[in-house]
């Protein structure tokens, strides 16, 4: 079988005020149920290996995430390579336990945004405060970026990872570019 | 004449000099100038003409309020009609030019008008122009529209960038003067997050203008002081040359922040438009002084008097050498001082107030030898492009002239109106303090928020304080206020103690001389970019417009692109004295944001060009592009139309693509169809509900084509279920139908049947989907080996999971041709070396592409229905003859009730059939079916229309769909459509199915 192709191959820009890239393929996997319930707990911790996280967190150790994405929705990132085992090891987990765990690793495209202005970019495109201390890594947030769905969290200071919709990675590829454009500081964090 | 003063100017650093050039003169200004400084600078006072009169127009004022200083500034595709030359900062090579005159601005044919003003009263048009009414469309307003018009509208596109922003804080500060300052201050010290924000490029307002004292020390020392304390503060954001142009519901602003207006050359967007959330918001916005009026006011070189302060002072520019103030309050009188000191001549003070003792500036005044004759005015102006002198009279007369004076300005004030635009924006009321004569904001009834309390306070002059030291308590204390409400609690200190002369009362005049007569009324403006006089306010009251909006819009005071900040309240003070009514009880006009205006382009931001709207692009979208694809639009996707070769029309392609997709094999990308996953216990009831078949006697392993109604029964989706195991189907949708049918499908087990184990997700993204249609099919398949796709392994409407090629896939196979066809899901990141394996192993067996419309003619020529055109919102599944589709043995399902109602069941609904031309040409889409007889319109009486319509490569022959007036009984009568340029289509109507009605083709 041939090798898996993100949206947009890599694409990246650093012409302007941040460093825009498309980020490789990852694992995604989509697990909805009574997040209260043990079983869920016990999915994200063995797929995943970590507890669950609270709404609006995102959890991060060894190069696995997981995001709250609603009250009943969570998202869990892996290795692209490791999604079969992951959703293995959740749905072991679950049993019987009423709820629906989706690979939807190739329904999404994800960027990263990075630099000194990265938060300023991010907030010309998101009605979020994106303030220092008001928006800060572990956090998550689902929101719209410019005229699409979006959802982000900070892996590390001046860094963004944004997911959104795979059809629509050019579009907020472009839009990014667009906010980053040279010039357009606006220095207000 | 005007010019530039030898010293002065506090805004202005005369050792950098800027060139700029005005209707295509090359003149000198400094940095630091306005455009309207820069030019009274060069002596050039008239900028323009107005609206309807085309009278001479000269600036007026100093700042956002300016009416008449107009111009079309910049050229190509950075042209930009209307622009204020007092709020424009003088920049190296801008160009303006002036609007509105032909042939030029010192002679303008347009002009006659003013001559003719008798004849053009208010409401002129209204009356002149309704009859007879043919000739308004044809040759009134086509004549009016070359004639009327301010500035130019621009030709080419805008070459500049512009960006939102979104900003949070807990008081947002509208206003940099010393009232917006004292208010952050006191807001942030109580560690709120505050945005303050100014329209000009500099701190401070007009107080330092002014004068006065702060705790002992100049005001300026203060605004310097507490702007370098602002700056330092933690939480606090400050940005100049931003205007704050509206507040809205739950504290939403917005910000009209000018990056580059002042400076193109510089790279980055030109505006930003803030979309700011604040907790509270100060509207510290100031006042706006009032014209007087007077019979020729509105002669280039009569002036607000503050501005002509603000020319001496800021920019150390004189409007002209000999001024008369006119006034009918104190602070005019600042006017006469500071043009004394830059050396320039008073030649008198007319005060319409009659006062028993002088009050300090009156005696400051009278020491400096200034001429001040009380209880009088201006009875005329004299002049025309300029004002060359004025007529004294007495203010209580009827205007008998007792002297003239020669002058060359007027400095005129009536007085100050807080700007409480807003304050009133979202709904802030308003009070009349007769004492000052002037709306001020009704503190008792502020807009509020969602907490049902106040979210805008007023703070300063825009509070309706007009000293120092009251403006610099109420600020204080706005600022503690606003602070308090979003939670934060202010610290003990004081408000600074302001100090300035104390002012005798003002007295208000609405009218100069009091009992002016028509004459002199007629030439008194109100509106000076409109036109609109005393004269005309009067008219409207007396032919019955007593609404202040009936006025407004009857006269057009107030309507032009200032939105009447200098004429509103003169306006309506005119219309209360031609009713006899009390100001308040005529009240105001509504203030609607923006403030002052903001470019189209900010609003939009970054959505123009490649952004201007998400396209959506399928995992094939690149292969497609190179492959010839005329795109088509199917919601925010694109997908191909028809791959057009070489020498090939779009029309060609598709009859080829028909052919060899019925004949060889056709590929399309399906990818964009709805795929939603449905899981849980409860999954195959909520099915039954959803669909109108049965889907839980589905076997996994199957699929079944399935329908979708609204709860009024009216056909709103369609694709195939598959049952993926007991507890799991996925349901395709249509492709415009992926989100809403997602959505519906939420909407149900979140409000309605919230008990239900059922778990929906949309993974229509997940895979690239693509159909393999046509006799090759299989073989095609078979030769990238793997699955079993036999007639025997994998039946019709059937589905299984394997390898093909090597590729994992789950195999569906469907038909939405007639013809053998397998719809092949694939993860999305595979989907473009999937296609590319079955372009290779398609390559002996005839493989083409396919687009959108050969996808439509092949299912037209078998019959079946698209959603969008068979359905129109208003179409049930039994006008579509798809009763197989209705389960009978359900007891419900969304939509049978409806589908139950008399109307639904009525015998006379237009049904499916099939329409063949006699001609065999294609019948236009959409035409109607015309029977006997007419209605009670006298239109013809229609029996139907066409839904469908293509050119079938297969059968060489126009065949179309449609609804028809008891359509299935009448098979075989020919039906009449009329086209359009006078053709008349005849129709036979057949059975729906074209091609292959047995199903062999697909059966296979």
């Amino acid at each position: 079988m041939s090798e898996p192709l993100s949206a947009l191959n890599g694409a990246s820009s650093s012409t302007g005020i941040v460093t825009v890239r498309e980020l490789p393929l990852q694992g995604m996997i989509t697990l909805r149920g009574d997040m209260g319930a043990p079983a869920l707990k016990k999915a994200v911790k063995d797929a995943v290996g970590l507890k669950m996280p609270a709404l609006g967190e995102a959890l991060s150790d060894k190069g696995k995430t997981a995001c709250r994405m609603s009250p009943d929705e969570v998202l869990l990132l892996c290795g692209y390579g490791e999604v079969a085992a992951s959703l293995q090891a959740a749905q072991d987990a679950l049993g019987n336990t009423h709820s629906l765990v989706v690979n939807v690793s190739d329904a999404r495209a994800a960027f990263e945004v990075s630099g000194p202005f990265a938060r300023e970019v991010m907030a010309k495109l998101c009605p979020v405060d994106l303030a220092p201390g008001r928006f800060e890594p572990g956090m998550f947030r689902r929101t719209r970026m410019g005229q699409v769905a979006a959802a982000f969290r900070m892996p590390a200071a001046d860094t963004f990872h944004i997911i959104c919709f795979r059809s629509q990675a050019r579009y907020v590829f472009d839009v990014l570019r667009v906010a980053a454009q040279p010039g357009s500081e606006v220095n207000a964090f | 004449m005007s010019e530039r003063l030898a010293t002065g100017g506090r805004l202005v650093n005369r050792d950098t000099s800027i060139s700029f050039s005005f209707n295509g003169r090359t003149l000198k200004g400094c940095e630091g100038d306005t455009l309207a400084s820069a030019l009274l600078a060069n002596d050039q006072m008239l900028i323009g003409r107005s609206f309807k009169y085309h009278r001479p127009r000269g600036v007026v004022a100093s700042g956002a309020e300016e009416p008449n200083g107009l111009v079309n500034m910049g050229e190509g595709a950075r042209f930009e009609p209307n622009q204020r030359v007092t709020t424009t900062e003088l920049f190296e090579g801008l160009t303006a030019r002036s609007q509105n005159h032909w042939p030029s601005l010192e002679f303008d044919v347009g002009a006659i008008n003013t001559k003719l003003a008798r004849f053009l009263p208010a409401g002129f048009y209204y009356k002149m122009f309704i009859h007879p009414r043919p000739l308004w469309k044809h040759v009134y307003e086509p004549f009016i529209r070359q004639s009327a018009g301010l500035g130019q509208a621009p030709k080419e596109g805008d070459a500049d960038t512009y960006e939102h922003f979104y900003a949070f804080c807990d008081v947002l500060v509208i206003g940099g003067g010393v009232a917006g300052l004292q208010a952050a201050h006191a807001a942030a010290k109580s560690g709120a997050r505050v945005i303050l924000m100014e329209q000009t490029a500099v701190w401070g307002g007009r107080a330092v203008v002014d004068g006065g004292t702060v705790d002992g020390a100049p005001v300026d020392n203060f605004v310097e002081q507490i702007v370098s304390e602002l700056e330092t503060m933690p939480g606090v954001t400050m940005r100049t040359r931003m205007t704050g142009a509206g507040v809205y519901d739950h504290g939403y602003a917005l910000g009209y922040e000018q990056l580059r207006d002042n400076a193109p050359e510089k790279e980055g967007p030109r505006h930003r438009l803030w979309r700011i959330r604040a907790t509270r918001i100060i509207t510290a916005t100031g006042a706006i002084e009032r014209p007087l009026s007077f019979a020729g006011n509105d002669v280039p070189g009569v002036m607000l008097a503050s501005a002509v302060r603000d020319y001496v002072v800021n920019y150390g520019v004189s409007p002209g050498d000999r001024t008369v103030v006119v006034t009918n309050n104190d602070d005019a009188y600042q006017t006469a001082i500071a043009l004394n000191y830059a050396g320039l001549t008073v030649k008198a003070i007319l005060d319409a107030r009659v006062l028993a003792e002088d009050s300090p500036v009156m005696e400051q005044v009278k020491a400096l030898g200034i001429r001040v004759l009380m209880g009088h005015g201006i009875a005329a102006v004299q002049g025309g492009k300029r004002v060359s002198g004025v007529t004294v009279c007495s203010q209580s007369g009827e205007g008998d002239v007792v002297e003239e004076i020669y002058c060359d300005t007027v400095a005129m004030s009536g007085g100050w109106s807080p700007v409480v635009h807003l304050w009133s924006h979202c709904g802030g009321k308003l009070t009349w303090d007769a004492g000052q004569a002037m709306f001020r904001p009704d503190v008792d009834k502020a807009p509020t928020g969602v907490d049902g309390a106040p979210f805008v306070t007023p703070a300063g002059a825009a509070n309706g304080m007009m000293s120092l030291s009251e403006i610099l308590s109420d600020a204080h204390s706005a600022g503690q206020s606003a602070a308090r409400g979003a939670g934060f609690k202010p610290g003990s200190e004081k408000a600074p103690v302001g100090e300035s002369g104390t002012e005798a009362p003002m007295m208000p005049v609405w009218l100069m001389p009091q009992r002016a007569p028509y004459k002199l009324r007629s030439k008194a403006w109100l509106d000076y970019q409109n036109d609109v006089k005393v004269s005309d306010v009067q008219l409207a009251a007396q032919e019955g417009f007593e609404s202040v909006e009936h006025a407004k819009r009857y006269t057009t005071l107030g309507m032009a692109t200032d939105q009447g900040k200098l004429s509103n309240i003169n306006g309506l003070a005119t219309l209360a004295g031609a009713m006899g009514a009390e100001i308040p009880q005529v009240g105001t006009t509504t203030f609607r944001p923006p403030y002052t205006p903001i470019s189209l382009a900010s609003v939009a931001g970054e959505a123009r060009g490649d952004v201007f709207q998400p396209l959506r692009r399928t995992p094939m979208h690149d292969w497609h592009d190179s492959n010839g694809a005329h795109w088509e639009p199917v919601g925010q996707w694109r997908r191909p139309y028809a791959y057009v070769r070489s020498g090939e029309t779009v029309a060609d392609a598709v009859n080829r693509e028909v052919l060899n997709t019925r004949q060889n094999l056709g590929l399309l990308d399906a990818s964009t169809l709805g795929k939603i996953i449905v899981k849980g216990p409860d999954a195959a009831k909520f099915l039954d509900m959803m669909y109108t078949n049965m889907m839980s006697t589905l076997k996994p392993g199957k699929c079944r084509y399935g329908l979708m109604c609204s709860e009024n029964g009216f056909l709103i989706d369609d694709g195939v279920v598959a049952r993926i195991n007991e507890d799991t189907f996925l349901c395709h949708t249509t492709t415009g139908g992926a989100e809403h049918i997602h959505q519906h499908m939420e909407e149900w087990l979140q409000t309605e049947w919230w008990d239900w184990q059922v778990y929906v997700a949309n993974i229509t993204e997940q895979y690239a989907q693509i159909a393999v249609v046509g006799p090759n099919a299989r073989a095609a398949l078979e030769k990238l080996g793997g699955l079993d796709v036999s007639a025997e392994g994998l039946g019709f409407m059937e589905w299984a999971d394997g390898l093909l090629g090597g590729f994992e896939c789950r195999v569906y196979r469907i038909s939405f041709s007639g013809e053998l066809s397998y719809e092949i899901a694939i993860d999305a990141s595979r989907g473009q070396a999937f296609w590319d394996a079955l372009m290779v192993v398609g390559h002996d067996l005839g493989v083409m592409p396919y687009g959108t419309e050969t996808l439509h003619v092949l299912r037209a020529e078998k019959g079946f229905i698209m959603i969008g055109d068979e359905t129109d919102g208003t179409v049930i599944p039994q006008d579509l003859g798809l009763n197989w589709a209705i389960s009978k043995k359900k007891d419900d399902f969304l939509g049978k009730r409806a589908q139950e109602r008399s109307h639904m069941t009525d015998p006379d609904r237009w049904k499916l059939v099939g329409l063949e031309t006699i001609s065999g040409a294609v019948l236009p889409d959409g035409a109607y079916a015309v029977g006997t007889g007419t209605n009670a319109n006298g239109q013809r009486n229609v029996i139907g229309r066409v839904t469908s319509s293509y050119h079938s490569a297969t059968l060489d022959r126009g065949i179309a769909m449609g609804l028809v007036l008891n359509g299935p009984d009448r098979i075989g009568e020919v039906i009449e459509f009329p086209g359009t340029a006078g053709a008349t289509y005849r129709a036979k109507i057949v059975d729906p199915v074209f091609y292959d009605k047995e199903g062999e083709k697909q059966n296979v």
